[in-house]
C-alpha cells in the first residue's frame, strides 16, 4: 500500500478569501427574526424531498456489512463459498480482497486496513456482500463463515488501566497523557474557602440515533464516482473518500441536501462509504449500503461516558475559591475524544481564580465516539451544575443568585483571558428565573403525598458557537427578480436553508417563495465544512449577506443608469428598486432593462475571519419544575424554560423548536440513555430503540418555553448570530437532576435519572413517602 | 394506557399492531437480528426465499400488482419496489415509527407488515394525503407549527395523526401524547408535533375531511 495523498486540515488556520465588503449590522430588519415556516417544509411534508436512504437509481444492488460479533477478536480466515452460491449474490469483499486492500485512517497517524484482521470493538467490518435485495444480501452475510480468535476485553474505561487490563491497542490503554490545565492555586483557594465540598459524578455513554440510518448510494460512471451520503458536510466526506480511494477531488461528487438527522454522528465519512464504492466497482453496478439500526449502536459513534470527580470551594458570601476536575473517559477502540471538553464549564462558565482540571483519556474495546451535540459540556454541566446548586444550599444562597454573583466577564479559559463579544448570562438567569417564577416555585410546598414536587435550574455555555471562515456562497438573481442561493451547507434539521433565504430576502427584497436553495452537493455548490458546532448560522449568514450584497451592488449600479440616480441613493423596496430621496424615482427589478441584457447577476460571498482578542461564545440558563412519586422512584416533568444568549435571533419560529429539540435530547440524557455492555462478553446489550429508551411522545413536557435573550452581536459577525443548537442541551440534564433534589433530597450523581436507582437512593435515605 | 384502535373494527387481521407488536415476531425483526450469528456453522438454509409470489395491493386507491418474496415488508415494496419513499425506514423493527401507514384506515408499521398481509386493505401513505400538489390538512398544520426539523420521522408522525384525528377528532392532549407515542422523534419537536395535531384538527373539520 501506498501512502496516499490526505486532504486533513488537522489544526491549519482556515481562511477564505477577504468578503467584498464589511456591511454595518442591521439596525431594523423586515425579514429576518421573524417566525417563518420552513422553505423546504413542502417537499419535507409532502415525501417529495429525495433523502439518501429515498435514493434508487436503475439497476440498482444492495449491500450488507458483516460485522465482528466479539469486543476483540482477530480474524482468522474468513470462507465465502457458500454465499457466493445463493440466489442473488454479486460480489463479496474481505481483507481478502485486492479491491478492498485499503487504508482506513482513525486520525492522521492511526490507521488499519479497511477490512482489519484485528477487530478491536463489536461490530468493526469484517466483509461486505453485495447483491439484488437487501434481503439476498443478508442471506449472503449470514452464509460467510468466519473463524475468529476472540481475544480478552475490556469495555469499562475505570478498569482499563488497571494492571493487567487487555491491552486494546499495541501500546496499551493510555490515548495519551493526562492533560491538565491549570490557572491559580487550587489549594490555596481551598483553604481560603469556608465550604469545600468533593463529589463523583458519572454521566453514561449515549448514543446518537439519528432517524435516518447511516448509509449512502455509490454510482461509478467511468472513473467518476457519485456518493448519495446522509451527512452533515459533504466536503469532509468527499475528501475522505478521495483520501482512501487515491482519487482526484473533482472525481468524487458527494450528494447530500437532504438527510434525516445525525447530532454529530454524519460529520465525517465512514467505512461504509468504500464498502459501497468498491462494490460498486467490482460489479459495475450503483450499490446501495444503509446500515440497520442495530449496527447504528455499535460502529458510527456514541457521546463518551465521564467518570468525573469534582471539588469546589466557597466562601459564604458566594465567592467561588477554586474548582478541581478530575475526569476519565473513552472514545472506544481508537483516538476519538474521549475527554474531550469535558472540562471546559469548569474552566469558564463561573469566575473563579484558582482551576484545576485533569483529563484522562483511555482506551476501550468500544465503538469510536464521534462529537455529540455540544462534546464534552452536558457531562461536564451534569457535574458542576449539581455542584453550584449544592454549594448555594450549603451557604444558603438561592442558586440563581448564586450564580448571578460568578457570572465572568472575561474567558477565563481561554489563554490571556480575553472579553467575551457579548455576555447574556446574567440576562439569561435574571430574565428566565423570572419568567419561570423561580423564586415563587422554589417557596412552593413539595406535598405531603408520595408524589413530591421540585424545580431546578442549570447554566451553561458553549465554546464554539462563533462560527467562522471558510465559507463560500453564490447568490443569483434572474432578470425576474427571482434568486437562487447556492451553498455547500446541509441543513441538518435546524432550519439552515430557511435562515439563509431569509438573509437573501432581507437584502434583496423578494418573498422566500422566490428564492430557490442549492446545498450540500461537492458537485454543484460551494465549499463549506460540515453542519455541527452550532456554527452553521454565525458561519454561512455573514457569508449569504456579502453574496446578497454583492448582487445588490450590480442591480444599484443598473438601476442607478436607468433611474439617473447615484447607486449610493437607492434601495430595495419590495419588487423594485426606489430611490432614498424621492420615493416616485423607482423601477421594477423585473423591468430593469439592464439586468434582462446581462441575463443573470451572481454574487459571491465570503466568511471572512472573526474578531482577534475576543471570544465568541452562547449562553443559556434553564428552569424545569418536576414530580416525584417517591413510592416508585417516576420522574414526571411538568415544564422546562430555556433562556438563551445565541445573538440576534433569526427565525423565531425554528429557533425555538431548536431550544424544544435540545432539552428534549438533554432529557434523555437525565433520564433514559445508558449505552449497557455485557460484562460477560463486552457486547453492546441495548443496540435498539426498545432497550436504548430515547425520550417518547410521553415523556416530555408539553410546556417548553422559549425566552431569547435576542442581543445582536455585532462584533461575532455581520449578522450579529451566535450558535444555538448545542447550547440548548447543555444544562437540561443537570438541570433535572437538580429538580429531583428540589423535590426529594436525593442528589442523583450518576446518569440515567432511572426509577430503579432513584428508588433506590430513596430507600437508603429512608425517605421513601 | 389501553389502545381501543387494535381492537376496533377498522383492525387489520393480519398484519402486527402497534401495540401487540412486541408479543409478535415480526419479518423484520429476523431480518435485522443478524449481528452476531455470521459465524453459525455452514450458514443457515435459505432454502425458498427467491421465489415469488403474485399478489395486488392496494395503495392509495390505486391497485398495484406485484410479485414478492413472502418475507418481503409492505415498508420494503413500498419504498424499493413502488418508489413510494415519503414511508420512511428507520428501525424495521417495529420501534420509531418511521414507516407509519393507515391500513383500513388505521396506523400500521409497515416494517412489521409483511406485503403479502397488505392484499385485500386498503393502504393510505404519506403520498396519499395530498390533494393533487397542495398539502393534506396535517401536513399543513405540520408546516404552521414547525413540527418537524429534519424531516425523517414526519412522514410516519403525520400517518399517526391523521390515524388519531380519523378516530377522534378533537383528542385531548393525553389523548394526542398517546397516539403520538408510537412515533419517535430523535430531533425532539414533540412539543410543536402536539400543537400540530391541535391544529390538524381544526384544519380538518374547515376542510370537511
Amino acid at each position: 500500500m501506498r501512502d496516499p495523498k490526505l486532504y486533513f486540515i488537522d489544526g491549519a488556520a482556515p481562511e477564505s478569501p477577504t468578503p467584498t465588503g464589511t456591511p454595518a449590522p442591521w439596525t431594523e430588519t423586515r425579514v429576518v427574526g421573524k417566525a417563518l415556516p420552513r422553505v423546504d417544509a413542502y417537499e419535507r411534508l409532502s415525501g417529495t424531498a429525495v433523502y439518501p436512504s429515498d435514493v434508487i437509481l436503475p439497476d440498482m444492488l444492495f449491500a450488507a456489512v458483516l460485522r465482528c460479533p466479539h469486543a476483540h477478536a482477530k480474524v482468522k480466515a474468513v470462507d465465502v463459498s457458500a454465499a457466493a452460491k445463493l440466489p442473488g449474490f454479486r460480489a463479496v469483499i474481505t481483507g481478502e480482497t485486492k479491491a478492498a486492500d485499503l487504508r482506513w485512517y482513525y486520525t492522521r497517524t492511526v490507521f488499519t486496513k479497511l477490512f482489519d484482521p484485528t477487530c478491536r470493538f463489536e461490530g468493526e467490518a469484517v466483509a461486505a456482500v453485495a447483491a439484488e435485495t437487501p434481503q439476498q444480501a443478508w442471506d449472503a452475510v449470514r452464509a460467510i463463515s468466519v473463524e475468529y480468535e476472540v481475544l480478552p476485553f475490556v469495555v469499562d474505561e475505570r478498569k482499563a488501566l488497571e494492571p493487567g487490563a487487555p491491552p486494546v491497542q499495541d501500546g496499551g490503554n493510555r490515548v495519551r497523557e493526562p492533560q491538565k490545565y491549570q490557572r491559580g492555586d487550587v489549594a490555596k483557594g481551598f483553604a481560603e474557602a469556608d465550604k469545600v465540598l468533593e463529589v463523583s459524578y458519572r454521566t453514561a455513554a449515549e448514543f446518537h440515533t439519528p432517524m435516518e440510518l447511516h448509509g449512502c448510494v455509490a454510482r461509478w460512471d467511468g472513473q467518476r464516482l457519485t456518493v448519495w451520503e446522509s451527512t452533515q458536510g459533504v466536503y469532509p466526506v468527499q475528501q475522505r473518500i478521495a483520501t482512501v480511494l487515491e482519487m482526484p477531488l473533482a472525481n468524487v461528487r458527494v450528494i447530500g441536501s437532504y438527510m434525516g438527522g445525525g447530532f454529530g454522528s454524519k460529520l465525517q465519512a465512514d467505512k461504509y462509504n468504500i464498502i459501497a464504492a468498491v462494490l460498486a466497482r467490482l460489479t459495475a453496478r450503483p450499490v446501495k449500503l444503509f446500515l440497520t439500526r442495530e449496527e447504528t449502536f455499535l460502529c458510527v459513534g456514541n457521546r463518551p461516558p465521564a467518570e468525573m470527580r469534582l471539588k469546589a470551594g466557597v466562601k459564604r458570601d458566594g465567592t467561588l475559591t477554586a474548582l478541581e476536575l478530575t475526569v476519565v473517559g473513552t472514545g472506544g477502540a481508537y483516538p476519538a475524544g474521549g475527554t474531550g471538553l469535558v472540562d471546559w464549564l469548569v474552566r469558564d462558565l463561573y469566575t473563579c481564580p484558582n482551576v484545576r482540571t485533569e483529563a484522562t483519556d483511555v482506551y476501550i474495546n468500544g465503538g469510536p465516539s464521534r462529537p455529540m451535540r455540544a462534546p464534552g459540556h452536558p457531562q461536564g454541566a451534569w457535574a458542576l451544575e449539581q455542584m453550584m446548586d449544592a454549594l448555594a444550599e450549603a451557604i444558603g444562597m438561592d442558586p440563581v443568585e448564586f450564580r448571578l454573583k460568578n457570572v465572568p466577564t472575561v474567558s477565563q479559559g481561554n489563554e490571556g483571558q480575553p472579553p467575551y463579544t457579548t455576555t447574556g448570562l446574567t440576562k439569561c438567569l435574571t430574565e428566565g428565573a423570572k419568567a419561570f417564577g423561580w423564586s415563587g416555585a422554589r417557596r412552593r410546598p413539595k406535598g405531603d403525598g408520595p408524589v413530591k414536587r421540585g424545580v431546578g435550574m442549570a447554566a451553561g455555555l458553549w465554546i464554539a458557537g462563533d462560527g467562522g471562515p471558510p465559507s463560500t456562497v453564490i447568490v443569483k438573481l434572474f432578470p425576474d427578480g427571482s434568486a437562487n442561493l447556492n451553498m455547500g451547507a446541509s441543513d441538518i434539521g435546524t432550519g439552515t436553508k430557511t435562515v439563509m433565504a431569509m438573509v437573501v430576502a432581507e437584502e434583496l427584497g423578494l418573498p422566500l417563495e422566490r428564492i430557490q436553495i442549492e446545498n450540500a452537493d461537492t458537485g454543484t455548490t460551494e465549499y463549506a465544512t460540515a453542519s455541527g458546532g452550532s456554527k452553521t448560522v454565525p458561519t454561512e449568514s455573514p457569508a449569504v449577506r456579502d453574496a446578497a450584497l454583492a448582487v445588490r451592488r450590480q442591480l444599484f449600479e443598473i438601476a442607478a443608469e436607468e433611474l439617473k440616480v447615484p447607486a449610493s441613493e437607492l434601495r430595495i423596496e419590495g419588487d423594485a428598486v426606489v430611490s432614498t430621496k424621492d420615493p416616485k424615482t423607482t423601477k421594477k427589478i423585473a423591468d430593469l432593462e439592464g439586468l434582462r441584457r446581462r441575463g443573470l447577476l451572481l454574487g459571491v460571498g465570503t466568511r471572512g475571519p472573526n474578531l482577534e482578542g475576543k471570544v465568541i461564545e452562547p449562553f443559556v440558563a434553564q428552569f424545569c419544575e418536576v414530580e416525584v412519586d417517591t413510592r416508585t422512584g417516576q420522574v414526571w416533568l411538568l415544564r422546562f424554560l430555556s433562556a438563551n444568549d445565541s445573538g440576534r435571533v433569526m427565525n423565531r419560529l425554528t429557533y425555538e423548536n431548536q431550544v424544544i429539540g435540545g432539552i428534549t435530547m438533554g432529557i434523555g440524557l437525565a433520564m433514559t440513555e445508558q449505552r449497557v455492555f455485557d460484562r460477560q462478553t463486552g457486547k453492546v446489550v441495548n443496540r435498539n430503540w426498545h432497550d436504548y429508551k430515547i425520550p417518547t411522545a410521553m415523556d416530555v413536557p408539553a410546556e417548553v418555553t422559549s425566552l431569547p435573550m435576542d442581543i445582536p452581536d455585532p462584533e461575532a459577525n455581520t449578522t450579529g448570530s451566535k450558535g444555538l443548537g448545542e447550547p440548548v442541551t447543555i444544562p437540561t440534564a443537570a438541570a433535572v437532576a437538580n429538580a429531583v433534589y428540589d423535590a426529594v433530597g436525593v442528589r442523583v450523581t450518576e446518569s440515567p435519572i432511572s426509577p430503579m436507582r432513584l428508588v433506590a437512593l430513596l430507600a437508603a435515605r429512608g425517605t421513601r413517602g | 394506557m389501553r389502545d381501543d384502535r387494535d381492537h376496533g373494527k377498522g383492525g387489520c387481521p393480519h398484519g402486527v399492531s402497534r401495540r401487540g407488536f412486541l408479543t409478535a415476531v415480526g419479518a423484520g425483526a429476523i431480518g435485522a437480528a443478524t449481528l452476531g450469528r455470521a459465524q453459525t456453522p455452514g450458514g443457515p438454509s435459505v432454502a425458498g426465499t427467491a421465489e415469488t409470489t403474485k399478489i395486488a395491493l392496494r395503495i392509495n386507491g390505486r391497485i398495484h400488482p406485484l410479485l414478492v418474496e413472502p418475507r418481503w415488508t409492505l415498508l420494503f415494496v413500498l419504498r424499493e419496489k413502488l418508489g413510494l419513499t415519503g414511508t420512511k425506514v428507520g428501525c424495521e423493527r417495529g420501534e420509531c415509527g418511521a414507516c407509519t401507514v393507515l391500513i383500513d384506515g388505521t396506523p400500521r408499521y409497515a416494517c412489521m407488515t409483511l406485503a403479502m398481509e397488505a392484499e385485500g386493505h386498503e393502504v393510505t401513505t404519506l403520498e396519499g394525503l395530498m390533494d393533487g400538489e397542495v398539502l393534506g390538512p396535517v401536513q399543513q398544520a405540520f408546516l404552521q407549527e414547525d413540527a418537524f426539523q429534519c424531516g425523517y420521522c414526519t412522514p410516519g408522525q403525520i400517518m399517526a395523526a391523521e390515524g388519531l384525528l380519523r378516530g377522534r377528532q378533537e383528542p385531548t392532549l393525553d389523548e394526542i401524547r398517546a397516539g403520538m407515542s408510537g412515533n419517535l422523534c430523535r430531533c425532539g419537536t414533540y412539543a410543536h408535533i402536539f400543537r400540530a395535531v391541535k391544529k390538524a384538527s381544526e384544519l380538518k373539520k374547515v376542510a370537511g375531511r
